[in-house]
């Protein structure tokens, strides 16, 4: 056996090698680092540079002098209703998305885990077609020629076709077929997390099924439906493509107002400062939520 | 021989928390050294900075004289068995075992015969072209071995390889990795929490506590010479009575104690007796050499191979004695019944609080 | 049957068949819009009609035969494969990086990377045709890969990220300590053993860019424009059945799409 030391804490303290480990582990760290700069490089470029030009340029005017103008003329009745249409359609679609996603997702968390899954296939699939496709869809079921009215002038329910499209209407409709597997796949990964024994518990305590619900059920799964409420009712204020093609022209939306702004005006100064406010919206939004029901993840889901 | 580790001052700490406060420990070529300790205690820590998974603040280790530490893992030619074996799951046995091998540009004939060599050393030949789901606990725990051993490493770290099987198969394998370490002589360096493994493998074992070595020695030595109340705490069952260090010199409930010459000259703290069950004697005379304890019987179990009888000392303390059917014909205590122990001077043991 | 209890808090089928109606009007709701573009793009007669009196191939000769389209569709299928390359690439050592270093580099990481989901895409479609019209990138498909890259990055590095999570990384230390370098470790031990998360990540990708309306309608046109751009003009200005056919491909490609997905997640799940 070699000489042993037993007493270590006897030792002179001494440091060696501390300042080629710590060089050695800030050289670790930098390259570890360093393997997200690609991507994070890219998103400077092509998100954060532009946003950041768009902030920039929300601050002149046409003719390039610097001017709060831009912001001032957002309190015009124009664009006064068009945050309120915004607001309005969003409001309606996440409530509408939530009366119809919260018995789904709760039935299929009370499902077999296979049968759910098969049944799963009715969110997903939707989820993986294209909104694009989706929003055709619903303007041919829904339009004055459409199936619908086809049909319901056919069966002698009604006499003229209804205004199903090219209005308020239509985009909730549209919106709430894209956005409800936003709402209901977290929701249901939160619902599935919740340990049936609680429900078996209540019950024991005397609740009835509805109490039970009411008082056990339904709080577990508030910050599932707040992070699927959160992020529809986002989506829905920056939403593009569903009103722009099922609303006619006839219902002018956040996003279609800075479209327009571009493409139709050339005017950058209203199109960027309509799109600071949305994004700061946005952001407020967002971390009310994160902070309020601390649900982590925004979209996690596809 | 190569494979002479010196590992001085490592410190590691977290924030505020050190997981190694200036450990400094030697370890000679072919030795199997146990870190011993309770969990959080720095001993897998150590083992890490070891493998150089974990970067410590400072410190130096060398291995026949060469700087060690500032190596990145892959340098060292370490073989490391894993607590869960990590074995690799899209691996066959076979390619994992030969993986540090390719990675060493062995040719593939070579890499084919020690691959073989290896399974064979841990009976794991016949498995070779198994997928390493397919494997038992044991089987992978082998395989993992032999993963480790096969390029031939300085040295053989091992984390907690056995904790994942059941007990019968444990004693088991600890046998083998006994055999195996001395067939190879491959320095070892073990963790482990339990400290009937580290007495039945190891040729020294290195109590670990707080992020500094308790006590360094060997089996034997850690075992009937505990140097502190810590190590003689978690090694064995064992049980603290109160010593009175008086003028007179040292009793216990009243009656001198006799100890060994080493404790003689003891000063300062209140000491404890050491007491290992086993070692206390049902039957003995009032002479020099033992100590007569009296106590009362306060239970008596049944276990089949022996009774448990319980035992109160005279301050409240409770042992639990094992009595063997080696005595037959003696008569068992009874529940109620006072009994008289003896422990021998020769194996009395005192420790103070101060580790 | 209806009168056996469903839950655990012992309420029958039959109480609840109101909860079973509602669940499959919504799913009727959820797919028939999906499905119901397929028929009636067989149909024979120069109108849509559900269900088609007559049918015929007439819509995808007239989809197959249209220069246009052809070349639409081409601009978008290379897109979406380069946006998959790179954003797979990007993605998978990006992830790498911010699940192995620590602390606040780490977690203000994990924040940009999941910038381009945050952002409204509206934002992101001025926004870079602002910044191309400067630099020369409009109408390039360098320009749409590059903002479908962006655009795709958080899927990628939340699905490895995800499967980082569930990786032993003792697999790759003990690869280190046979020999490997870190590098190789994660080539030939992490990367097999996380393959199916990184392939969602790509098929997410893929989707992501050959989806993508919005920024295709700003900075694309012309020789350049993506089967969207095309199809979301034909939409707004006239109903031409041809979508109907296109839309019935797309429909298609999704399905296939969902279940090499669901077999991914079968397979993860299974190991």
């Amino acid at each position: 056996m070699t000489m042993t030391l037993d007493h270590p804490g006897t030792l002179p303290a001494a440091a060696p090698n501390a300042d080629a480990l710590q060089r050695q582990g800030a050289r670790e760290r930098r390259a570890l680092a360093s393997l997200t700069l690609p991507g994070a490089a890219l998103i400077f470029v092509v998100l954060i540079l532009p946003i950041g030009w768009l902030f920039w340029q929300s601050f002149f005017g046409a003719a390039g002098q610097p001017t709060l103008e831009n912001y001032a003329r957002m309190l015009k009745p124009v664009y006064v209703r068009t945050f309120v249409t915004t607001f309005e359609v969003s409001g309606l679609v996440t409530l509408a998305c939530v009366l119809l996603g919260y018995p789904v997702a709760y039935l299929l968390a009370q499902l077999p885990e296979r049968l759910a899954g098969l049944l799963m296939i009715f969110v997903i699939l939707p989820f993986w077609t294209s909104v694009l496709v989706r929003t055709y869809a619903w303007l041919v079921l829904l339009q004055r020629t459409g199936i619908i009215n086809t049909w319901l002038v056919d069966a002698g329910l009604i006499s003229e076709p209804l205004p199903l499209v090219h209005n308020m209407l239509g985009v909730v409709i549209g919106m709430v077929h894209v956005m409800l597997p936003f709402l209901i796949l977290p929701l249901y990964a939160s619902m599935r997390a919740i340990d049936p024994v609680y429900m078996r518990a209540a019950a024991n305590c005397g609740a009835t099924p509805a109490q039970a619900f009411r008082q056990v059920f339904l709080p577990l799964s508030l910050p599932g439906l707040a992070a699927g409420v959160g992020l529809v009712f986002v989506l829905c204020l920056g939403f593009y493509v569903t009103p722009a093609l099922l609303g006619g022209g006839r219902v002018s939306m956040w996003a279609m107002q800075i479209a327009d702004n571009i493409s139709v005006y050339g005017n950058w100064g209203a199109a960027s400062s309509l799109g600071v406010v949305l994004l700061i919206v946005t952001g407020i939004i967002l971390y009310a939520f994160k902070r309020l029901f601390r649900t982590e993840n925004f979209g996690g889901t596809r | 021989m190569p494979g002479k580790v010196e590992i001085r001052n490592i410190r590691k700490s977290y924030g505020s928390f050190v997981a190694l406060d200036d450990v400094s420990l030697d370890i000679a070529p072919g030795e199997f050294l146990t870190l011993l300790g309770p969990s959080g205690s720095g001993k897998t820590t150590l083992l890490n900075v070891l493998a150089g998974f974990v970067r410590p603040d400072s410190g130096s280790i060398t291995i026949d004289g060469t700087e060690f530490l500032t190596l990145p893992p892959h340098k060292r030619n370490l073989g490391m068995v894993f607590q869960n074996y990590a074995l690799f799951p899209h691996m066959s046995v076979g390619r994992n075992v030969g993986y540090p091998l390719r990675l060493r540009g062995v040719s593939a004939a070579e890499i084919e015969r020690r691959v073989r060599d290896a399974l064979d050393l841990v009976q794991m030949a016949h498995l070779a072209d198994r997928g390493v789901d397919a494997l038992s606990g044991g089987q992978r725990q082998r395989v993992a071995l032999a993963r480790a051993i096969v390029f031939e490493p300085s040295i053989l770290l091992m984390d907690e390889p056995l904790s994942a099987l059941d007990k019968k198969l444990r004693e088991h394998m600890q046998l083998e990795l006994k055999r195996l370490h001395d067939r190879l002589g491959t320095t070892t360096v073990y963790v482990t929490h339990d400290q009937r493994e580290a007495l039945t493998l190891s040729d020294r074992i290195a109590v670990v506590n707080g992020g500094r070595i308790a006590q360094l020695g060997t089996p034997d030595e850690i075992y009937d010479r505990p140097r502190n109340k810590f190590v003689a705490d978690f090694i064995g069952e064992t049980r603290f009575l109160p010593v009175e260090h008086g003028a007179s010199g040292l009793s216990l409930y009243g009656r001198p104690l006799k100890v060994r010459d080493e404790w003689k000259s003891l000063t300062g703290d209140t000491p404890w007796l050491v007491v290992r069950p086993e070692r206390l004697r049902w039957h003995g005379e009032e002479t020099d050499a033992a100590n007569r304890i009296d106590a009362e019987t306060t239970g008596v179990i049944y276990q089949g191979d022996s009774y448990l009888v319980t035992v109160r000392m005279p301050d409240g303390v409770e042992i639990d004695l094992r009595r063997g059917p080696d005595i037959a014909g003696k008569e068992l205590p009874q529940r109620g019944q006072p009994v008289h122990l003896w422990l021998d001077r020769e194996h009395t043991i005192l420790v103070s609080d101060k580790p | 049957m209806l009168s056996r209890p469903a839950t655990q808090t012992q309420i029958t089928h039959l109480q609840r068949l109101w909860l079973y109606v509602l669940v499959g009007l919504v799913f009727l709701f959820l797919i028939v819009p999906c499905l119901i573009v397929i028929p009636m793009s067989f149909s024979g007669s120069k109108y849509l009609e559900f269900p088609p009196r007559t049918w015929s191939l007439q819509w995808y000769e007239a989809y197959l035969g249209s220069p246009e389209w052809r070349a639409a569709t081409f601009v978008s299928l290379r897109a979406a494969l380069l946006t998959t390359l790179f954003a797979t690439t990007l993605g998978t050592i990006a992830a790498y990086g911010i699940a192995r270093v620590h602390g606040a580099v780490s977690s203000l990481a994990r924040g940009v990377f999941m910038l381009p989901m945050l952002v409204p895409l509206i934002l992101l479609a001025i926004g870079c045709f602002f910044v191309y019209a400067k630099i020369g990138l409009n109408g390039t498909t360098t320009g749409l890969v590059l903002a479908h890259t962006m655009l795709a990055l958080p899927f990628v590095v939340i699905a490895v990220l995800s499967g980082l999570a569930s990786y032993d990384m003792n697999q790759e230390r003990v690869a280190q300590s046979l020999g490997a370098s870190r590098p190789w470790a994660f080539l030939t031990v992490t990367l097999p053993q996380i393959r199916l998360s990184v392939l969602s990540g790509a098929l997410f990708a893929f989707v992501t860019s050959f989806d993508e309306v919005v920024i295709a309608l700003f900075i694309t046109g012309g020789q350049n424009a993506t089967l969207t751009r095309l199809m979301f003009a034909n939409i707004r200005d006239q109903i031409d059945p041809t979508v109907a056919a296109i839309s019935s491909l797309l429909i298609g490609l999704s399905i296939l799409l969902l279940v090499g997905s669901q077999l991914l997640l079968r397979k993860g799940a299974r190991k």
